[in-house]
């Protein structure tokens, strides 16, 4: 009964996504108010809260283990704990894509109540969007994925789910990334409402950054947090494996990251329109693509998804239906877009165009990379693209991007000369060099590693440096986000830097009672002993890890065997320093009496994820910032109009307000540029 | 910028679902084949998964005698499938050396019990160890070992009746 209302929130859901495109359509079409344009709105909202019942109906059969609901009889069990239970739900491919669905819903219910600055044409054309990409989303849920399919005869017993998957972190990974990937869809929504109303304003950037800001954080901390979880979930040892899985992560990242920072050019300066538009459209394509590449199993992964062509050619289609349809519009009409303020290339402006490039050529990579293989395969050529390909490539646009990263922030808007700057930018240098030097001199690393380990010492240091000279108590919350983000950016660079230039590794087979050495532990292997789980049974190593003469510590490595459905993991064991990780894998029997244990000391290898948190942490400051100066600004211009007067301007434009302890002398904007007549 | 530039992103991406659409239709092999074929089998040595059957050795392999190695299990369905044309094989004299992948000794009786017991002998692989020494990556899987205790031939999957025939071939060339 539960499992049919849910389906019919559903159909009801995707009825008034439909509802919300064609009255969108028809509304900006007309030009003028209409009764349908007064639909829009309230559309928007209802169809979140059908969504939002559709899916509470979901979790409920799978909190019941209601096994007559096909999904359910095949990705969860009676025995499992709830939480596991209610993550099953959105453990697979048609629970997943509903959850998508009703995020998208809210999400969109969510600007239609809040979102009052835009003209209403471009807020009706932004909501037609939203609701025609839910639309096919419904389609896709409704035609092809029904997560509430009933078996003709009810299953007895669930058939579990992927032991790999039944990890805390693991449940709440993917929606992290949905949610992200939902908040781009919430952007690409705007740039095609504003692009369909020509309405390229900083105030269409201002409506849309809080949503890649937040797009970007739920990205950052998913990238973050499946790297955390690869790294101790599958023993490998590594953290980034340029997996087209991951790549479907970080693409989108890099699109957003670019899109983050040239929406706040077009927001503070009204310049970079275009850009800004492309890249709204780039971001969404990026998610859409991961998407398609990992649940067409159109490229071979290790993470293995419900693959099927049927479902790929379906979300291809619909790829093409948006991304084409995006980027037609664009073609169509991105040329009748005036050119935004002119900016000088010595600029906050320009340091952020260059470092935009970057991270679109950076993309591009990324993308190229990981097509690549696809590319060959139509010639019958199989190929994996791997770090040889990605690092050091990627490396040739990452490296001056951290350059201009460490400089752009102190740059003033418009126009500025470098020789203001230029003890800043001394400074900086000399402890690039002297970083490059000490670490050459002191150790053998390699060229990247060592690089990394430069960049991230002058990085940590340029991050702070826009603070210099500011009451603190006065530098507004989103100045301290991007302080913050710049130097998770620095922190992380040096546990990457860090791991990959000291990291020591030791293959040994042990007896019991035989001790090894890796870094400055060793390591004893006291006893081998079986255990069992519920569902697993496990060969343990009892290991005792000794730093010098300090006390040991106990690690427990398993190799586990699961019997439903057959599978076989490494449970890795981490000891935590801060100063690094001791990292202890369990192997199988050497044969003679010895068992492999496989050991890693990783110096530092923690602040990759410390510095990923870092720079969630300053998209959060910054979301909290704008929201505050936007809520700010509103109270002003409502108490204005309640008095009858024009709103000031500072509040039309919040980054350009005179701060109100003024200027500090060499951060006020510098002189405006002359608009160049056409020649 | 333009006007023509504007269409270059949608050209790219023209090109991109091109690509995709063709691979898409194309059919996908699933198979990983094993890096094996042409070596020598690696060092293994395992004891019998059932009572009546002795387990098997590596070096038991380099007798002169060509023989097929099925990687199989029985809790997996496809070996169900193809246990009738491991029979047709075993009747046309093809010597069959089973490894039961992490099974237990009692559903290997009751599987042979119930869909017949083709084999000369059954070593038990308890945690793939040999599978995937040999570069097998799903059960079932069957190998054409040579005299001389060589792998010269890997089919994946399933044997159904079409196969029989080319396995056959395959042992005798192993054989010449």
């Amino acid at each position: 009964m539960i499992a049919e209302l849910g389906l019919a929130a559903l159909w009801l859901a995707a009825a008034l996504a439909g509802l919300q495109t064609i009255a969108g359509f028809l509304a900006v079409r007309a030009n003028t108010p209409t009764a349908l344009g007064a639909l829009i709105r309230p559309a928007a909202v209802v169809q979140g809260v059908f969504a939002g019942l559709a899916f509470c109906a979901l979790l409920y059969v799978f909190a019941i283990t209601d096994l007559s609901v096909k999904l359910v009889a095949s990705n969860s069990h009676a025995l499992k704990p709830m939480v596991f239970k209610l993550s099953g739900a959105w453990g697979n491919h048609e629970g997943s894509m509903l959850l998508w669905v009703t995020v998208m819903a809210l999400a969109g219910g969510l600007i239609a109540v809040i979102e009052r600055r835009l003209p209403d044409r471009t807020m009706q054309a932004t909501l037609a969007a939203q609701g025609f990409v839910a639309m096919g989303f419904y389609a896709f849920l409704l035609l092809s994925s029904n997560p509430f399919e009933r078996l003709p005869i009810p299953a007895e017993v669930g058939m579990g789910l992927n032991p790999l998957l039944q990890d805390i972190g693991l449940a709440f990974h993917p929606p992290t990334l949905y949610f992200g990937y939902v908040g781009l869809s919430i952007a690409f929504s705007f740039a095609v409402g504003a692009l369909l109303t020509r309405q390229v304003t900083p105030d269409f950037a201002r409506a849309m950054r809080p949503w890649v800001l937040g797009a970007w954080v739920f990205l950052t901390v998913g990238i973050t947090a499946g790297s955390y979880w690869a790294y101790y979930e599958l023993g490998w040892g590594g953290w980034w494996f340029w997996d087209p899985v991951e790549n479907a992560s970080l693409m989108p990242w890099l699109a957003a990251t670019a899109l983050l920072h040239s929406a706040s050019v077009l927001a503070a300066r009204d310049a970079l329109r275009v850009w800004t538009i492309m890249l709204g459209v780039v971001a969404f394509s990026m998610s859409m693509l991961g998407t398609f590449l990992v649940r067409s199993g159109i490229l071979t992964s290790v993470h293995s998804f419900a693959v099927d062509p049927e479902r790929g050619t379906f979300i291809l289609l619909l790829l093409a239906l948006y991304i084409g349809g995006a980027l037609l519009l664009f073609a169509l009409r991105a040329s009748t877009i005036s050119e935004g303020k002119r900016f000088a290339i010595a600029s906050r402006e320009g340091a952020l165009v260059v470092n935009n490039v970057m991270l679109s050529a950076i993309l591009a990579i990324v993308l190229l990379g990981t097509l690549y293989p696809l590319l060959t395969e139509a010639f019958d050529v199989r190929v994996s693209v791997g770090p040889p390909y990605f690092n050091p490539v990627g490396a040739i646009f990452v490296v001056p991007m951290l350059l201009v990263m460490a400089v752009g922030p102190l740059l003033r808007w418009r126009q500025d000369r470098f020789a203001r700057i230029s003890r800043e930018m001394m400074a900086l240098a000399a402890i690039l060099v002297v970083a490059l030097i000490l670490v050459a001199v002191l150790g053998a690393v390699a060229l990247l590693p060592l690089l990394g380990l430069a960049l991230a010492a002058m990085l940590a240091v340029a991050s702070f440096l826009p603070l210099r000279g500011r009451k603190l108590t006065r530098v507004p919350i989103a100045t301290w986000g991007m302080v913050v983000a710049h130097f998770g950016i620095a922190v992380a660079l040096f546990g990457m830097a860090s791991e990959s230039a000291f990291t020591e590794e030791r293959l040994a087979a042990l007896e019991p009672g035989g001790t090894t050495q890796v870094g400055d532990w060793a390591v004893t292997l006291d006893a081998i002993v079986p255990v069992a789980g519920p569902n697993w049974t496990a060969i343990e190593g009892q290991l005792s890890a000794r730093l010098g003469d300090g006390a040991p510590i106990e690690m427990r490595p398993q190799s586990r065997t699961f019997w439903a459905p057959p599978q076989q993991t490494a449970e890795s064991v981490l000891a935590t320093r801060w100063n690094g990780q001791l990292y202890a894998v369990m192997g199988d029997a050497a044969g003679d009496g010895r068992w492999q244990v496989r050991l890693w000391w990783k110096p530092f290898v923690t602040f990759i994820w410390y510095g990923g948190l870092l720079v969630a942490l300053g998209g959060v400051l910054a979301i909290i910032g704008r929201v505050i100066d936007d809520l700010r600004a509103r109270n002003r211009r409502r108490r204005a109009a309640e008095l009858g007067e024009d709103p000031a301007p500072e509040d039309r434009l919040p980054e350009d307000r005179w701060p109100e302890d003024g200027w500090p002398e060499d951060r006020a904007p510098g002189p405006p540029i002359p608009e160049e007549s056409p020649a | 910028m333009t006007g023509w530039r504007m269409w270059v992103p949608l050209l790219l991406f023209a090109g991109f679902l091109g690509v995709a659409g063709y691979q898409l239709s194309q059919p996908k092999n699933e198979f990983i084949e094993s890096r094996m074929v042409g070596r020598e089998l690696p060092y293994f040595d395992l004891r019998a998964a059932t009572a009546d059957r002795p387990g098997i050795a590596s070096a038991q392999f380099r007798d002169g005698q060509p023989r097929l190695l099925n990687i199989w299990a029985s809790w997996c369905v496809p070996c169900i499938a193809e246990a009738p044309y491991l029979e047709r094989l075993k009747e046309q004299g093809a010597p069959i050396v089973g490894v039961a992948i992490r099974d237990r000794p009692e559903d290997v009786a009751r599987f042979l019990e119930r869909h017949g017991n083709p084999y000369v002998a059954i070593g038990a692989d308890d945690l793939s160890e040999v599978q995937f020494a040999i570069g097998s990556s799903g059960v079932p899987e069957t190998f054409v070992i040579d005299g001389e205790g060589r792998i010269t031939y890997q089919h994946i999957g399933d044997i159904r009746e079409s196969d029989v025939p080319v396995l056959l071939e395959q042992l005798r060339e192993a054989g010449a």
